[in-house]
Order: structure tokens, then sequence, then C-alpha cells
């Protein structure tokens, strides 16, 4: 209680001394704050919107699919299992078939992987149902970023050559009935997306499925042999790997910025051992034990921390509830960034985040304000009152 | 009446580290101050006079002998009863004044009474007592900073006497004033001794000082070389 009191005193004593110390730890508590919960928003955005448009809560994959293998993709398809027609039939579930094939915009090969997606099908947010309706050629819905990488409009054609079951080469024409806007680049770039019963007769694969799209998290536990569950974590867990990967890359600034306050405060501090050493040589010779004046020290540099933390409330809090209301608008080019991300991350500031900043940083300050005050208990008080420098 | 022994010194010898050799301040001193004195350690400089107070002050240990403060031999009292002690019975007032910088006169009189647990109201009390009594009650809200040397050194007094201690123990506490202000805290001083009954013990070569004291003890290389009661 000494100690606190006395802490309290020589920083208002200190004046500016304290508060330019202070304001620095305050950016540090704000930056922190600000840059976790931009990712935590990000995080939270992104698969939101994966779960949205792509993802569904969850998924059946056949087993020999693998999104990351070209290679696997010709041979991953099969019946859909029964179990799942009265839920496709009830909207509950998506097939999705999907295949390789070649495209020729502007007279160039490209490769794309090709998706048949049920009209009817509300699992997911594509607009599969612009593709319903009478066409002279297939009906095709692409993304935007699709779009404008291959320059192609609403209405323009495009002729695609695939390979069906038993590997015969065949080319036909879409037309491009949609042109979709969203966040989540894996449904978007390269890919081509038509009726799903027009893929399956193209391939000649009647009623089968590369996976199934479930609206639902849960396993409903069918028994299929061919397809193999995948939960809603597996199905993002990619931008978890990405956003943790930020959060490394983003923990090196703010680990920097905390250095940067932490060594101010352990420069107050050391310095403060030689300035101050006649006054603590004082406060010895007035009846103060060493370990008083360790605890002194300690909790001066500490209270830095605290007075940081009320600072950084009193700008921080009104500008971090404006950008959780409001959001951070996100540059120009984002769309290429390789996962989702929307024009706007509203950031999300969780108390577990407040309070472990809080913590990790009244820690860090009192460690580097106690190695320093521990070089005080080793000072002769007969050379401290003389200012002696040690 | 026999007068009650204060400080006693026994064959106290303090020797420093200088480079491979022992440089001997103190060789063998032989001391007895008594509760109420008024006296002085004079001599030239380098002579021992703060090795001595500060042995005293139990901020420093003897190499040899012994010190014995009220009681207590200074060369067995750890760190924390060594505080205790200063804390408890032993004012020091500095030749620099040693305020703390950036407290007020009232919060650096306040201090050793905080160390004591006094109350609130206690050490407000206190305070102002020692403040009225060196004149400086107007002052006390004013920081070291904005104090005369006079001053400075009036907040010292006040400060070592709030507590009312047993020993006050002065190292050259005029060498940075003026004869005017030395006289004024010399008599200060010298009412204290005579109201509170209050031991002083001054490290000095100031003859200001030398002229209040009613017992000088001469040092001279770390020995007593004469001591001297002064009727008055």
């Amino acid at each position: 209680m000494l100690a606190i009191k006395l802490a309290i005193r020589n920083l208002l004593g200190a004046g500016l001394r304290t508060w330019l110390n202070v304001f620095v730890l305050s950016l540090s508590y704000v930056m922190i704050i600000y840059m976790n919960g931009m990712l935590d928003g990000w995080n939270s955005q992104a698969k939101s919107d994966m779960r949205v448009w792509e993802t569904g809560g969850s998924q059946y994959w056949h087993t020999e699919y693998d999104p990351f293998d070209a290679f696997t993709i010709e041979d991953s398809h099969a019946n859909i299992p029964v179990d799942f027609n009265k839920g496709i039939a009830a909207g509950d579930f998506a097939p999705v078939l999907i295949t390789t094939a070649s495209i020729f915009p502007e007279g160039r090969v490209q490769s794309v992987l090709l998706k048949g997606i049920s009209i009817n099908q509300n699992v997911v947010q594509l607009p599969s149902t612009s593709m319903l309706g009478e066409w002279d050629d297939i009906p095709a819905i692409i993304g935007k970023r699709m779009a404008e990488k291959n320059k192609l409009k609403k209405g323009d054609l495009l002729t695609i050559r695939w390979r069906d079951v038993d590997g015969t080469f065949d080319a036909r024409d879409v037309v491009i009935t949609e042109i979709f806007s969203c966040n989540v680049p894996s449904i978007d770039a390269g890919q081509v997306w038509i009726p799903l019963n027009t893929l399956q007769e193209m391939m000649q694969v009647a009623n089968e499925a590369t996976i199934i799209i479930s609206s639902s998290e849960d396993d409903l536990d069918i028994l299929s042999a061919e397809f193999v569950y995948k939960n809603f974590e597996f199905l993002t867990e990619e931008v978890t790997k990405i956003i943790q990967a930020k959060s490394v890359g983003t923990s090196i600034f703010y680990v920097i910025l905390l250095l940067l306050a932490m060594l101010a405060i352990f420069d107050t501090q050391v310095l403060s051992i030689f300035r101050r050493q006649r006054e603590i040589g004082t406060q010895i010779a007035l009846g103060m034990t060493r370990g008083q004046v360790v605890r002194l020290f300690t909790i001066e540099g500490a209270m830095h921390a605290v007075l940081a933390a009320g600072l950084g409330a009193i700008y921080g809090i009104p500008l971090l509830l404006s950008q959780a209301k409001n959001g951070i608008p996100m540059p120009e080019g984002t769309e290429d960034f390789g996962m989702a991300i929307s024009d706007t991350i509203i950031p999300e500031y969780s108390i577990g985040l407040i309070v472990g900043t809080i913590i990790a940083v009244l820690l860090a300050a009192t460690i580097v304000s106690y190695i320093p005050a521990r070089k005080i208990s080793k000072m002769k008080p007969t050379d401290a009152i003389r200012g002696k420098v040690q | 009446m026999e007068k009650e022994v204060k400080i006693q010194l026994l064959e106290l010898v303090k020797s420093f580290p200088m480079g491979k050799r022992e440089f001997l301040a103190l060789k063998g001193i032989d001391l007895s101050i008594y509760s109420g004195e008024f006296s002085g350690l004079v001599g030239p400089s380098g002579s021992g006079k703060t090795t001595l107070l500060n042995i005293i002050g139990s901020l420093d240990g003897p190499s040899q002998g012994e010190a014995i403060v009220l009681g207590q031999a200074v060369s067995k009292l750890s760190h924390k009863q060594a505080a205790h002690l200063r804390n408890q019975s032993i004012g020091f007032i500095f030749q620099t004044y040693n305020l703390l910088p950036v407290y007020t006169a009232f919060e650096n009189v306040e201090f050793p009474l905080l160390l004591l647990k006094k109350s609130s109201s206690e050490r407000k009390k206190a305070v102002m007592e020692a403040l009225d009594w060196l004149g400086l009650a107007d002052r006390a809200k004013s920081k070291p900073g904005t104090l005369s040397g006079g001053e400075s050194q009036r907040v010292a007094i006040a400060r070592a006497m709030v507590k009312r201690p047993e020993i006050v123990l002065a190292d050259e506490p005029t060498a940075n004033l003026d004869a005017e202000n030395s006289h004024h805290i010399l008599k200060t001083m010298v009412d204290l001794n005579k109201s509170l009954g209050t031991t002083f013990l001054f490290a000095t070569h100031d003859e200001k000082v030398i002229g209040y004291l009613r017992r000088i003890i001469h040092l001279n290389d770390g020995k007593v070389a004469a001591d001297e009661i002064i009727e008055k």
C-alpha cells in the first residue's frame, strides 16, 4: 500500500517524463488490440463468407477428392448415396460435380475447374437460379474475378472443352448468364459453374457428384463408403492457417511496438537509478528497507502500464468502437489476396483480447522495471547518498 | 545523576579497499555520546567524520570493533533491522539537504511518518507542527526546486525531527548556507535539543557550527585527537 502510494506520488511528481512514457505505452495497448481485433474480425468474416458462398455448414467429399491435387479430380466422383436424396429435395444438400476443362477466351486456352451444381439449390449463395430457363447453349455462371481476368461479360459465349468419363474429348459453347460478386476467391477464380445435370450428362456420369454441400454443421452419419464427412473447421483450415500466419507477422509488428515501450520504461528506470541515486540513498537513510525500494521502483514502472491502460482507454475506446461499428475499409486489389476478404472488415474486440493485452503489457512493464530495481538493492547507501555512480 | 549512553563506540576501525591496499579511515575509536548532548565531530576533510557518522547511522558497518547505538550493535544488524533503527530512532540532516525532488516540502517531511505507518491525520498534524517550528508552514506546498538553501535545510531539519528521533546526525548541515541562514538553523537545532532533549551529533569543520557545540570531539587521521566539553 505504501509502495503504491509513493509510486503514484513519484509518477505524478515526475510530470512530463511519466506522461511521455505512458503515452508510448498506451499506443502499444491500442495498436495490439486494434491489430488483433482486425485479424479476428477478418478471420470471422472470411469464415462467415466461406460458409455462405462455398462450404455450407459441412461437406461430404468423395474419398479420392483432393482440391489441391488436380490429378485426383478426374476420378473423384461417385453415385450420390440415396440417403441424401430426401435432403437434396428439401434443399438441405447441394451436390457438386467437379471436373477439369479448358476454355478458349479470346483465342487463348485456359484450364478451369468446371463445376456442376443443382440449379434450385439454396445451400450456398451462388446465383444458380440464373441458369434457369431455355438456353441455346449451356448456361453458366462465373465470378467477378474470373470475368475480369478473361474479359467476359454477361451474355458472352465461351467455348469449353472437357473429357467424359471414358476420356473422350468434347467441346461446346456456354453462355454466361450471370457474373456474381463474392469475397471467396476459391469459388470464383478459374471456375465455371453450370447446371449439375448438364455436367453429369456431358461427363456421362448420371446422378454422380464429387462433393455434397450440407447446410448443417452436423455429421448426419450417412452410410457411404465413397463419401466422407468434412466438418467446417476442416473446410476452413486453410483460412485459419493464413490468419495465423498473418497473426505471426502482425505479432512481430506489435512486439516491436511493445519492445519500444518497454525500452522507454527500462531506460526511465535505469536512468532513475543513476539520476535518483541520492534520492534512493536518502530514502534508505530515512528508514526504507532495500526490499521496499525495489518494490517501490517495480511498482513505479508497472504503474506506467496502469496509467497507459487508462490513457489508452480514453482515446482507444472511441476509436476502436467506431471501427467496430463502421469497419475498416480494405484497399483496392485485396480480391487477389487469395482468401476471402471483404471491402470492409469489421474488427472484433473480445474481452479476452483486451484483458490478455492488458495483462501482457502489465507483466512486461513489471519485469522491465524489476530488473533495474534489483540493481538498486545492491547499491551501498553511503555511496547512493553521495550520488556516486556505480 | 548519570546520563544515559546513546552511542558507544568500542575500538572502532573502518577500512576501505584502495586498489590492492586497505585505507584505514577510522583507527580504533572509543567514544560515548550521552542523551541530550549537542556535540560535534570536528576535523579536517578525510579525518573520518562522515565515515563515523555513517556507521553510527547504521548506513555502514565497522570493519573491526563495535558501534552500539541505542543498545544495538550496528555490526550485528541485518539490513532490515538497520532500516528499522534509522526509521524509528535516527534523524539525518545532510550537507546537500537531500530532499526528494518530486515531493513538496509537506511530502518530504511526511515521508518518515509514512514509513512509520502513521495515520493520515497524525501525519498531517505532525508535519504541520514541524514546519511551523521551522517557520515553513506557508511553504508546505512548495517543491524543493523553488526553495532557497536555508528553506531547504529547514525542511530537511523538519523531516529529521518530525518523528521525534532520539538521535539526530547532521553532516556538515551549514556547508551550503550563508552565515545568517546558518545561525538561524543552528539556533533552531539548539532550541529543539533543549525542548525535546534530542541528542545531536554533528560532523563539521565549520566555525559557525563549532560555536554552538557543547562538546567538541576532535578527529584527526581517523583517531580522536581531543574531546572537550564546552561550558555554556
